[in-house]
């Protein structure tokens, strides 16, 4: 009984930290605070141009305005479901603006502002939620993989894509996308040895947004979760998840340490789910309004704005533009959702295999036969 | 050139030539390099082709198969060597969740030509987990394919065209004929993969078999002739897709059939097949398509498995019943 109360003792998750899920975090990175001001930190430094800042903004506003589009159109029966990235934009558009053109991201099913920093068209995931594909994009022209909803699977995917830009002695880097709950998974931890074995580009990039559906971070980890990555061998950073310019500068440098071979780095983004896990999921049976309050105050696109407006590198007309641009893409997310078509019945037989064998091919046969039957008559 | 080969050796042969004939072929296992594999049949590969291109992965079969589908998103062919059946079950979340999926969920714009290698089978009295038949779990997963090789020829081409393929295949290898010899033409034209084979002509039974089952098939055949009994041998070679036409022309003929399998038969590859039988040659049926395979329990210890595995009087009891009707 005293050696079990001792090793949790020892294990303290968060030393200092009243509780495990809120913001005051030792060892977070940060160039932008809460309030706006901009910061230096001694192992980031950020060389971004006014223009580069106007459009973080730019990035951060339109995907929060989509997102708030898709929760209206799931909650208007045009969706099946939406899994909200709201509280998440800066971690996501920093990531994905990290990215360089040749790299190679790896999402889960959350991922929508990377999708759109990858140049990914909204309605290609749209369709995804509205049943009518599993994803319509083309991962590799992307740069993007398809969503992967088997939690933790793709970082395995990512380090094997990795060790083949490896071998194809390419100079670019793997960005795998997971959250908090996936760092128990055993692939996860899998491809975090294999990608340390072999020293595979991979870089990756946990958005800890305190909770898997309904289940606390202290759950998962008993140590903050960066400080696995040392256990594997290589580093763990953990940055302001909610500042973009800071997720920025550490993914930057992360892909960077990548290419030139210095192996994979974690990176946990330290944030939070503001929205439901998905439009099925009740947040108010498992945490207080209180942390949401003391989450608000730190918002991701409240305190870039802050700080371009005190500095001067962005005025009302530019907010007010991006205000208008989201109305716009809005209402071409809306409309371009509505107007899918469902896919043609007989298509889920067609890509099970690129050579298609002759037993489905004769179901295949039977199903439009069958449904042929019915036309002209009382169905 | 002719020359007499083992099964272990042929898939040596056959993994060696894919390995020349494109670049791209990646083999991927555990202890697959220096030591040539448990079962040797990586045996002197990653010397003459490298650490790169015979990767002795972490101890991890999850992790073995989804690098594999990253490896192979890259534009590589990933041979995946499972150590023992028992052990693909690490995996088997990878294999059906995205392996299986992913050219569909791609909508074709990705292919997996990943092939999984995995001894199986028992009959070699080993402990728990390394005997077992897991073919029908991967047969019902829509997306893979599934060929079971049962000869040194097949297991020589078959390898070759399964890497050359551009849908996963899991490549089952009988582990206990590992050793089976036979003559193996190297500059002959191959048979196509997913094609059954009638092995030895016969009125009055039909007998299907795959993998280590199908000399076991041949074995009655040779018995049952002795008691004037003629028995039509057929080795499915694939799994999935199954290739039944050859069997339909033959139950026509003979009116009866035998499917014979280590796996546990129930809901296993033979039902599957049984019905598909009944359904297509219903009016040619003199009796009920018949199954002989493992029971409905765990593989037992090795001192009991001659009792589980199908043998030639279990096949044979299962012709008289056949007959019977």
């Amino acid at each position: 009984m005293t050696a079990l109360r001792q090793a949790t003792e020892v294990v303290d998750p968060v030393p200092g930290a009243s509780s495990p899920h809120l913001p005051q975090q030792p060892d977070l990175i940060q160039l932008l605070t809460p309030e706006g001001e901009r910061i230096e930190h001694p192992d980031y430094a950020l060389d971004i141009s006014d223009e580069q800042l106007r459009g973080l903004y730019r990035d951060l506003a339109l995907v929060r305005r989509w997102d708030v589009e898709a929760t209206a159109l799931q909650r208007q029966g045009e969706l099946g479901i939406w899994a909200s990235l709201l509280g998440q934009e800066a971690a996501q558009i920093g990531a994905g603006r990290a990215l360089a053109a040749d790299d190679m991201a790896f999402p889960t099913y959350r991922e929508h502002g990377v999708a759109w920093a990858r140049g990914v068209d909204p309605l290609h995931v749209m369709s995804l939620f509205r049943g009518v594909d599993n994803g319509g994009w083309n991962p590799v022209e992307r740069g993007f993989n398809l969503y992967t909803i088997v939690i933790g699977s793709q970082c395995l995917h990512a380090t094997g894509y990795a060790m083949g830009v490896q071998r194809d002695g390419a100079e670019s880097a793997v960005l795998a996308f997971l959250g908090d709950g996936a760092t128990s998974q055993g692939e996860v931890n899998e491809a975090m040895i294999f990608a340390a074995s072999f020293s595979a580009p991979v870089v990756f990039f946990c958005q800890n947004n305190q909770y898997a559906i309904s289940v606390p971070i202290e759950r998962q980890a008993r140590v903050p979760l960066f400080q696995r990555a040392a256990g594997f061998g290589f580093p763990g950073v953990r940055v302001d998840g909610n500042d973009v310019l800071a997720v920025l500068a550490v993914t930057r440098a992360a892909l960077a340490a990548a290419r030139e071979g210095q192996g994979p780095t974690f990176i946990e983004a330290f944030t939070y789910r503001m929205g439901a896990h998905t439009t099925s999921d009740d947040p108010t049976r498992y945490r207080l309004a209180s942390e949401l309050e003391e989450w608000n105050l730190r918002d991701p696109i409240g305190r870039l704005k802050a700080y371009l407006s005190r500095s001067g590198i962005a005025d009302h007309v530019f907010f007010d533009g991006v205000d208008a641009e989201g109305d716009e893409l809005a209402a071409r997310i809306r409309s371009g959702t509505l107007e899918m078509a469902d896919p043609p019945p007989a298509s889920m037989f067609d890509h099970v295999y690129a050579e298609q064998t002759p037993p489905l091919a004769a179901q295949r046969a039977e199903f439009v036969e069958y449904h042929a039957s019915f036309e002209g008559g009382e169905h | 050139m002719a020359e007499t080969l083992t099964i272990g050796k042929a898939l040596n042969l056959g993994l060696r030539r894919a390995m020349e004939d494109d670049a791209k072929v990646v083999l991927m296992g555990e202890d697959i390099g220096k030591l040539g594999g448990v079962f040797r049949i990586t045996d002197g590969l990653q010397k003459d082709f490298g650490e790169d291109r015979v990767v002795d992965t972490p101890l991890a079969e999850a992790g073995i198969l989804g690098t594999a589908v990253g490896l192979a998103m890259r534009g590589y062919r990933p041979v995946c060597e499972i150590q023992f059946d028992g052990f693909v079950f690490p995996a088997y979340n990878q294999i059906v969740t995205q392996v299986a999926k992913i050219h569909a969920r791609s909508q074709g714009t990705l292919t997996m030509p990943i092939v999984i290698r995995i001894p199986f089978g028992g009959g070699i009295g080993a402990v728990e987990h390394h005997s077992e038949s897991p073919e029908a779990y991967f047969a019902h997963t829509p997306g893979l394919k599934v060929v079971a090789v049962s000869n040194p020829v097949d297991a020589y081409w078959g390898i070759q065209q399964a890497i050359a393929h551009p849908d996963p295949i899991v490549f089952l290898e009988p582990k206990r004929r590992y050793w089976e010899k036979a003559e193996v033409d190297t500059d002959a034209t191959p048979e196509p993969l997913f094609r059954s084979r009638v092995v030895r002509g016969g009125d009055d039974v039909t007998v299907l078999a795959y993998g280590p089952m199908v000399k076991t098939a041949l074995q009655a055949a040779e018995a049952a002739a002795d008691e004037g009994r003629s028995l039509e041998v057929i080795d499915l070679r694939t799994v999935s897709p199954l290739d039944l036409e050859p069997v339909y022309e033959s139950v026509r003929r003979t009116g009866r059939c035998v499917v014979v399998h280590e796996a546990a038969v129930t809901l296993g590859v033979g039902a599957e097949i049984a019905a598909r039988v009944t359904e297509t040659c219903f009016h040619s049926l003199e009796a009920p398509v018949l199954r002989v395979g493992g029971y409905d329990t765990p593989y037992p210890p090795s001192k009991l498995e001659e009792e589980y595995l199908p043998d030639l009087d279990r096949v044979l009891d299962a012709v008289d019943r056949s007959m019977g009707y």
